[in-house]
């Protein structure tokens, strides 16, 4: 006799005599094809970005007026471009500008971020309260548009999507860091640390600082996919990298007014941020829930 | 009927205040370090003599002190004088109310779909009835967060457009025209809103009030649009502020792709020209909008939500 009851109101143990694969077995047991795809991407993009030639021994920037706007064919397996570039060339040799602006850009957010957050959490009250409405403010702005007004001041070009993204994304980890600062402030080791006497740099740095940032590599993964996202974005409306650069974002641009005729000079490199975007996020969420059950 | 949380409102309002004031003195703090004379700005490529300079800076008050000229710019802020554009010589707010028209349209048509779809996607594929349906719309939500809202267009475009000829390629004229922006707007909408919401019913479904309202024989369907999406909706309300971001970020970019007029190729325009009162006057105006939405949010929810006007 079966009764559909709903979701029993106490799951686990009565999820585990009903059911010998319980979720919890199966996941670890289950092979995991989006996770090893992610990953592996990740891996060819970091070797596009490091070493292009391994990938794509051609020269980006090289034109050739004998093949332009060709679709994907045995010579150029992505088809060329309107000046008669190779569109697979041009790709791979992207990865490493859109790498480098995203995980500089996390990097400045991460550091400018730990630093504040643990200084709001470790001052004075009304630091403290300075440092989190300031993190408010910044947070009120749209993303893209405060770095539209940073890059209005600093003109554009990679140096200003790194800044201007890091800015925009520093709140974020900044209050997660606060956060976390406050309650480990008045965790036990910490008051017998300061009961034996500890300087205060070495209070900060052996005993909050370690158990504060736990949250953070993970969260920035994910943030790196965001930064990532963003710079395209931003280099789509010819803000970052100025042509000929082989960025994607700028690659896109350039290949719009082709669009009708040829497809895949805007398409493909829109693909790359794609599949970058969604191999960080699948990476991340896999490490994020990892981390979860290990802190549980 | 208890008394109205006088406090917990008023502490709220003061707290959008604050970031408020905090939202535009950043945004002059950034004209500031603008580098190059403010003068060589306005001047630009006109006539450039040291009369006109002169009296370029007589007629912006350049000449007092930075303090006078912060504080007066947070009075005319206040009374919603939003300055005057370097380029076109004409009031910032002029020129914002001429293009708000089309990027409103656009903004709520996209908000009005996304939250539609991410609607109709989350109660469809929440619960523990169809897991693969489920697994197909968690992956299609993951892509569309991860698209670059420009791909999408210039995909819908190379296909609906170019192929099928269905839609217009570019322009402002007509419902045809708005389908397309709004569409490509709308889908990172729904992705990241269905997730929310989904994750908000899964959990109100393991809700004793979901057991209740099973015993007493109510339908599956009104169990989860009547009791769960309901309570699911709350958390959802937090994100308005992200909507409104993500629309306006979003309608710069979607505009530049279908080349339509708007808020967005003005404030291009204005970056690329350096007309830092248009682009401060953008900036900050959409903070203002950002705040407000986030206050009525919060008060939203004091309304809704009686343990909140405790704390």
């Amino acid at each position: 006799m079966t009764v559909t009851l709903g979701p029993p109101l106490t799951d686990a143990p009565t999820r585990l005599l009903a059911d010998p694969t319980a979720p919890t077995v199966r996941r670890r047991l289950r092979p995991r094809p989006g996770l090893l795809a992610a990953g592996a991407y990740l891996i060819l993009l970091v070797v596009a970005a490091a070493w292009p030639a391994v990938l794509a021994p051609g020269d980006p920037l090289a034109a050739d007026p004998l093949a332009v706007l060709n679709p994907p064919d045995a010579a150029h397996w992505l088809g060329t471009d309107h000046l008669g570039r190779d569109v697979w060339t041009r790709v791979v040799h992207g990865a490493g500008h859109s790498l480098t602006i995203g995980v500089a850009a996390t990097v400045l957010a991460v550091a400018g971020g730990v630093l504040l957050g643990l200084l709001a959490g470790l001052t004075h009250r009304v630091a403290d309260e300075a440092l989190s409405r300031t993190f408010d403010a910044l947070s009120a702005f749209p993303m893209l548009l405060l770095a539209l007004l940073f890059i209005a001041v600093a003109g554009p070009g990679t140096a200003s999507l790194i800044v201007a993204i890091g800015i925009a994304t520093l709140p974020h980890y900044a209050r997660v860091v606060r956060g976390q600062t406050l309650v480990v402030r008045r965790a036990g080791f910490v008051e017998q640390a300061v009961t034996f006497g500890q300087s205060r740099p070495r209070l900060v740095l052996r005993h909050v600082l370690p158990n504060v940032v736990g949250p953070v590599p993970v969260l920035a993964v994910i943030g790196l996919g965001e930064a990532i996202l963003a710079a395209a974005g931003l280099s789509f409306l010819g803000m970052g990298p100025q042509p000929p650069s082989p960025e994607w974002g700028a690659m896109l641009s350039e290949g719009r007014n082709y669009l009708q005729v040829a497809w895949w000079i805007s398409i493909l490199p829109g693909l790359a941020v794609t599949a970058t975007v969604v191999s960080l996020t699948v990476v991340g969420r896999h490490w994020q829930a990892r981390f979860d059950g290990r802190r549980r | 009927m208890s008394r109205p949380p006088v406090r917990a409102v008023a502490r709220r309002l003061g707290a959008g205040l604050v970031v408020l004031w905090v939202a535009a003195t950043a945004a002059y703090l950034a004209l500031l370090a603008a580098p190059g004379d403010t003068v060589d700005n306005i001047v630009a490529d006109g006539a450039d003599t040291p009369q006109i300079r002169a009296e370029i800076i007589a007629e912006w008050g350049l000449e007092r002190p930075v303090i006078l000229q912060y504080l007066d710019y947070l009075r005319r802020l206040g009374g919603g004088d939003l300055g005057r554009s370097y380029l076109l010589q004409r009031p910032v707010a002029e020129v914002i109310g001429e293009q708000i028209a089309p990027t409103l349209t656009l903004a709520v048509a996209a908000a009005g779909l996304g939250v539609l779809l991410a609607l109709l996607i989350a109660v469809a594929t929440a619960g523990d009835r169809r897991p693969w349906l489920r697994r197909v719309s968690s992956g299609a939500e993951l892509l569309l967060v991860s698209t670059p809202p420009f791909l999408i267009g210039l995909l819908l475009l190379s296909v609906l457009s170019f192929r099928c000829g269905l839609f217009p390629v570019s322009g402002d004229q007509g419902i045809a025209a708005l389908v397309l922006p709004a569409v490509t707007l709308a889908l990172p909408i729904a992705g990241l809103l269905a997730q929310v919401l989904r994750d908000g019913i899964d959990k109100a479904l393991d809700e004793p009030f979901v057991l209740t309202a099973r015993a007493r024989g109510v339908r599956e369907r009104t169990v989860l649009v009547r009791h769960a999406l309901r309570h699911a909706l709350l958390p959802a309300v937090t994100l308005a502020g992200w909507l409104f971001g993500i629309l306006l970020g979003g309608a710069v970019i979607v505009e530049q792709v279908f080349g339509r007029p708007g808020l967005g190729q003005v404030t291009l325009t204005a970056v690329t020209t350096r007309d830092m009162p248009v682009v401060l006057a953008v900036v900050t105006l959409s903070a203002a909008v950002y705040v407000a939405v986030n206050t009525v949010a919060d008060l939203a929810y004091l309304l809704v939500d009686p343990r909140l006007r405790r704390s």
